[in-house]
Formats: structure tokens, C-alpha cells, sequence
């Protein structure tokens, strides 16, 4: 019913604890959740003048997931003596979800989950750092895809959303348009790759979201293989 | 529950039976989006309705005196003036297009001849005189008849012009421009009921404007914080208190009103009042907060209540209660389950409006698919009806329509799944006195009667 273009694959991942191949796992609705999130922050950023009602509760959601993630120790992060320095309410810092060019070319190029962590059991999965501009596990995902993309090119700060309606100069702003290639448009590529099952749309499986509450136990499991296979890829490369 | 009686109005318990008067707009499939309804307003006697659109423009509709030889029918509303109010702008600033679109039209109490409203953009108030000739003046002694300038050599007596009738052409001018005053965008406008003031309020700020002056505002409410990082909501909707000049409210993005009193200080971001209803933990997923965000707030007439539209409800709030609403009516509660999609389609950020009734018995709101949804407080019945060209036999009553959300069918239901979610009407109008309201579905107006009367 309301079918955007987002094709499905069959999704050989792993599937929910829940059920086999009907319903995406509560952590990959979350992460698509997450992703469609933050294309909509993209795009929004895209038109005439961004609504700022609109823009400012899509960052909540993207930041309320991310509690949710990191509560449940699923967001990837950096070397453990960072997590000091990363109070629970720096997590919530638009830093995290969006990167400047700027910011990207100023930091440390290669793709941090290749850091510590990742080599890190389980349990010593640490809070993340935003000090050292820490990515999303989407755009890691996205790495993979396409390394150059590492760069941020496809993700603005969201001070710089809401700086737009400030007085902004004309270049600092053409900067930002400029910045955005088509590429993300590729996305839904990506998203459905990490789709779990057939038949039930995307949002068909997130509608449970409304009422169901989540699981914790069940998704460290998940996200664990996951972890494990994203570690398997990097190591490849 | 006491709703304020009387008014014309019929008594509560009665059923409405609202009957296809007119409508107004073109038939084609193909909506232009300048065509597209932002507002409608109907004045303070009802007689004059207004509505603006995409295209910046602002059409006026006046009631014909009623015919009193056919007293089954009420006077229709004819086109009376239709102007330009806004034109796109260009920021060169920020390299960013200003819209045209008009987002509200107020009007102000009639004080002579002459009609005026306020109507606004996202960055511009302009105050817009609207006014009546049907005499002209003849025989100038310094023009001729053509407006050229007569020779004043060839003058040679004097003599006083008449007035003579002319045809009616009703003229809008703009009496004042109110701009600059707002960086973001401007979403509601309220006059005082000093009938002097108004306000003006975007996503973070609110200002006060003298409705004469108009290089000077004052700012009454600033939520905007020192970094605009840390931000997470906005302003909504505003409203001045019907009868006491110094209070307001205004809605926020979280789900919560504040009531301001302006004589407490001359900042008013210390609230007077909080609202906000707790939330229920067993229902709360990640577009809680979404559909938390009011869209719309107003006053009754009585000043005694205020009523909120969020995305899935409209709520009744007693000013002197502010733990809870007193009470809750569900508008689409099948869209529920279906957030994540409405979410993908952004139609989760859709900004449904809500009215009142002239006795405040009833309220208003619109959905999907063209339906629209009436509330009565006192009888607790609800009805859904649909604005749709099929319906649209002069006076033809308009059936309930009702949605199936899962099993079977019944004949005349909707399915969730079959609902429209282009056709959205967002705005709606009730006569102030009167069983007579006007429906905005997408480029077409809608009016509606009561039969009863």
C-alpha cells in the first residue's frame, strides 16, 4: 500500500528469534528503522527550506533508537578507554549520525571498526566515543559497499539542518548541496540487503513495533552473528 | 460537561444530518499544486469565508442574503473577492526560496464598512483591507471623464462631481506588511481580543505585533536554545485566549501545550501552566513522540476549554486541569498499526486541523481519503463522513462511512488498505453561529449544511 521502490530480496541472513522468514528480527527492523531515518534527514535537507518540526523528530527517533542500541550494547564503538570520556548524554550529539566532508577529510580516514573493538569479546562492547566522530552501524554496512562513500558525502551534521535557517552564506550552503551525490540513492539497495524475509514488507514487520515490546535477550544473539559477519568481511578486505 | 447553549445552534441530542450545499474548486483530476486549499476561515458573523491557497492566493466567499421565498434553503456563498496575497520571494541570504503558500488567515472583528484579515506565509503577515464601492464620482473639474488631466486653461466654471451607482467591485488592498520578524517559519497567527494585538508564532519563537505598527514586534516566547544541537522541539500552534487579552497558549512538537499569562513577565517562557498528559508505557514505540506532536490548538468560544489535535486524536482539555484532558476522541485509530508505513510516506507529519462548533457541543477534524470526522461532546456519538464529488447532489445527505480494520467487510466499509492517503483533508471550518461547515479536500471547498434546520 504504500510501496516506495524498495525492493526485496530473499534474505538469506539470519532470521527472528521470533519466527523463520516471516518476520524480520526486532534488531534488523530497528537498524532499517534507523537507516530510513537517516535518508529521510538527507533528503529533507535537500528541499526549499527544511521543515524544522519535521527534521527535529526524525533526529528523536534516530537518537532514541540509538539509545535503545547502545543500551542494549549493540552500538559498534571505539578502542574501551574512550568510554569515559563518552557520557550517555554525548551519545545523543547529532555528531554521530552526520559527518561534514570537513570533518570526515580532518579525522582518521579508515574505517574505525577496524579499531579494537571488533576484536573485543562480547562483552566488553564499549559505549561509543563521539570525540572520534563514530560512524553508524548502517554506515559501516555501507562501507562495504562502497568505500568511497566512506567520506560522509551523504551525511550533514544536523546543526547544519537547522544552521540552514539561520543566515547562512550562499557558498557554505551550495557546499552542502554540492556535497550530496547520487549515489545514495543506492540505498534501498543496501537497506534491502539487509532484509530479512520475503513476503512481509519492511514496514508490515515494523508495524509490530507499535505495540510489541522488544525482546533485549534475543537480539544480542543476533547481533552477535552479525558483528561476527561483518568482522569476517573486514578481514577480508 | 458544560458546552455553552444556545446560539442558533440545535440543542445537543439532536441529530446532525449534514446535507451537500456546494462546492467550490475545479474537477480535474490533475490538481494543480498552486490550487492546492492551505486555510479557510470563516469571519465572525459568518457571513464571509476565506480561503487561501499554495498560489498565495486568497479567495472570499460571501453568504447571499436568504431567499425568503425559499426557506428550505439557506443563502449560498458566492465568489465576492479573490486577490494575490503573497508571491514567492527569494532569500539571497540563504539562497532559499520563500513559498508563497498561505498558512493562516485570521480575521478581524468588523469595526466599519470595510472587512479586514490578517493572512500569512512562513516569513510574512500582510493585513489586507477588503472593501465595497458601487458609486463613482462624476464630473471632475481637474480630469475628464478618461482621468486625463484637463487643461486648466480651459476651466471656465466650476461645478461639485455626483456620485453615481456602479456596478459592486469589492477591492482588496494591502493596509499593512509585517516582515522580518520571523527566521523560521510561521505557523500560526492569533488576533487578541483587545482587537489591537496579535501574535505571531513560528517553530521557536512567538511574537507580539500592535496591528498598527508595523517595523516593531515584540518577542514573547523564545525556546530556541543557545545551541542548536541540543534542540528537540519546536512550536506548533498558538492561539491568544478568546476573552482575556493577556493569556495564550501555544503547542509543542512533544505532545505538551503551555499557557502563558503576559502580564507575569514581558519574556514568557516561564509557562503559567503545563499540559501534558502521561504517557501510557504499554503503548509506546518509536513514533510515540511523532504522533505525540500537536498539530493544531483552539480555544473554545467559552474560553473555558481548549482542544488539541495530535496525529491519531483530539483531545479536550479543561484550562484548569493539566494533568489530563478531559476528554479524547479517537480519529483514526486503525492507522495505528500502519506507523512504520506512514512513517515511510511521511504522511505520520501531516498537520490535521480541529474546530469548534459556535456552542462548542460539537468539534471537527479531518482524516484520509477525504473523510472528516464530527464529535458530539454532549451525546458522545461520533460520525465519519467523505467530501466527495459523488455525494455532491444539492442537498443530498451525506451517508456515515465507516473503516474495517481487519476480518471481514462489511458492504459500504473501507478497507485500511484501500484509504487514500493523498486525499487528506487538513482543514475545516464551522460557521460561528450556524450548522454550516466548510471542508478543504486537496483543490476543492466543500460546504455542508445541517437539514434540521
Amino acid at each position: 500500500m504504500f510501496a516506495r521502490g524498495l525492493k526485496r530480496k530473499y534474505g538469506d541472513q539470519e532470521e527472528g528469534v521470533e519466527g523463520f522468514g516471516t518476520v524480520p528480527s526486532y534488531s534488523l527492523q530497528r537498524q532499517s528503522l534507523l537507516d530510513m531515518s537517516l535518508v529521510k534527514l538527507q533528503l529533507c535537507h535537500m528541499l526549499v527550506e527544511p521543515n524544522l518540526c519535521r527534521s527535529v523528530l526524525i533526529a528523536n527517533t534516530v537518537r532514541q533508537i540509538q539509545e535503545e542500541m547502545s543500551r542494549d550494547g549493540v552500538w559498534h564503538g571505539m578502542a574501551p578507554q574512550n568510554v569515559e570520556r563518552a557520557p550517555i548524554d554525548r551519545l545523543v550529539s547529532t555528531e554521530i549520525l552526520c559527518r561534514t566532508a570537513r570533518a570526515a577529510d580532518e579525522e582518521h580516514p579508515t574505517p574505525e571498526l577496524e579499531d579494537g573493538p571488533l576484536q573485543s569479546s562480547a562483552s566488553e562492547l564499549p559505549i561509543v566515543s563521539p570525540a572520534q566522530g563514530q560512524r553508524s552501524p548502517p554506515s559501516s554496512l555501507w562501507e562495504l559497499d562502497n568505500p568511497q562513500e566512506n567520506r560522509g558525502s551523504f551525511q550533514k551534521s544536523l546543526d547544519q539542518i537547522f544552521e540552514t535557517l539561520e543566515n547562512k552564506s550562499p557558498s557554505s550552503v551550495e557546499e552542502l548541496f554540492s556535497d550530496v551525490d547520487s549515489s545514495y540513492y543506492d540505498l534501498d539497495t543496501v537497506l534491502t540487503g539487509m532484509m530479512g524475509g520475503t513476503k512481509p514488507s519492511l514496514c508490515s514487520g515494523l508495524e509490530s513495533f507499535a505495540a510489541a515490546a522488544p525482546p533485549p535477550s534475543s537480539t544480542c544473539k543476533s547481533d552477535l552473528a552479525e558483528l561476527d559477519h561483518v568482522v569476517e568481511i573486514l578481514v577480508e578486505t | 460537561m458544560a458546552g455553552a447553549g444556545g446560539g442558533g445552534c440545535p440543542a445537543g441530542g439532536n441529530d446532525f444530518q449534514w446535507c451537500f450545499s456546494q462546492v467550490k474548486g475545479a474537477i480535474d483530476e490533475d490538481v494543480a499544486e498552486a490550487d492546492i486549499i492551505s486555510t479557510v476561515e470563516f469571519n465572525y458573523s459568518g457571513d464571509l469565508l476565506a480561503t487561501g491557497d499554495k498560489g498565495g492566493r486568497v479567495v472570499i466567499f460571501q453568504r447571499e442574503q436568504e431567499n425568503k421565498g425559499r426557506t428550505h434553503s439557506r443563502g449560498e456563498y458566492n465568489v465576492y473577492s479573490t486577490f494575490q496575497s503573497h508571491e514567492p520571494e527569494f532569500d539571497y541570504l540563504k539562497s532559499l526560496e520563500i513559498e508563497e503558500k498561505i498558512n493562516k488567515i485570521r480575521w478581524l472583528p468588523q469595526q466599519n464598512a470595510a472587512h479586514f484579515l490578517l493572512s500569512t506565509n512562513d516569513k510574512t503577515i500582510k493585513l489586507w483591507k477588503i472593501s465595497e464601492r458601487d458609486k463613482r464620482a462624476e464630473g471632475y473639474n481637474l480630469k475628464d471623464e478618461d482621468g486625463r488631466l484637463r487643461d486648466p486653461f480651459r476651466i471656465t466654471a466650476l461645478r461639485v462631481p455626483i456620485l453615481k451607482p456602479m456596478d459592486l467591485m469589492v477591492e482588496a488592498s494591502p493596509r499593512r506588511i509585517f516582515a522580518n520578524a520571523h527566521t523560521y517559519h510561521i505557523n500560526s497567527i492569533s488576533v487578541n481580543s483587545d482587537h489591537e494585538t496579535y501574535l505571531s508564532a513560528d517553530d521557536l519563537r512567538i511574537n507580539l505585533w500592535h496591528l498598527e505598527i508595523t517595523d516593531r514586534s515584540f518577542n514573547i516566547v523564545d525556546i530556541k536554545p543557545a545551541n542548536m544541537e541540543e534542540l528537540t522541539e519546536v512550536i506548533t500552534a498558538a492561539e491568544f485566549h478568546p476573552h482575556q487579552c493577556n493569556v495564550l497558549v501555544y503547542s509543542s512538537s512533544k505532545g505538551t501545550i503551555r499557557l502563558c499569562d503576559m502580564r507575569s513577565s514581558a519574556l514568557c517562557d516561564r509557562h503559567a501552566k503545563f499540559f501534558e498528559e502521561p504517557e501510557d508505557p504499554s503503548s509506546r514505540s518509536f513514533f510515540s513522540e511523532i504522533i505525540s506532536s500537536i498539530s493544531d490548538v483552539k480555544f473554545s468560544h467559552s474560553g473555558r476549554y481548549m482542544m488539541t489535535r495530535d496525529y491519531l486524536s483530539v483531545k479536550v482539555w479543561d484550562l484548569n486541569m493539566e494533568g489530563r484532558p478531559v476528554e479524547t476522541h479517537q480519529v483514526h485509530e486503525y492507522l495505528r498499526s500502519k506507523l512504520c508505513s506512514l512513517y515511510e510516506n511521511d504522511c505520520i507529519f501531516d498537520k490535521f486541523e480541529c474546530c469548534w462548533n459556535g456552542s462548542d457541543s460539537a468539534i471537527m477534524t479531518g482524516s484520509y481519503n477525504n473523510f472528516f470526522r464530527m464529535f458530539d461532546r454532549n451525546t458522545r456519538r461520533d460520525v465519519t463522513l467523505e467530501a466527495s464529488r459523488e455525494n455532491s447532489k444539492p442537498r443530498a445527505c451525506l451517508k456515515p462511512r465507516k473503516v474495517c480494520t481487519g476480518g471481514k467487510r462489511k458492504k459500504d466499509e473501507i478497507s485500511v488498505d484501500s484509504l487514500d492517503f493523498n486525499k487528506k483533508i487538513l482543514h475545516t471550518a464551522w460557521h460561528p453561529m450556524e450548522s454550516i461547515i466548510a471542508v478543504a479536500a486537496t483543490n476543492n471547498l466543500y460546504i455542508f449544511q445541517d437539514k434540521i434546520n
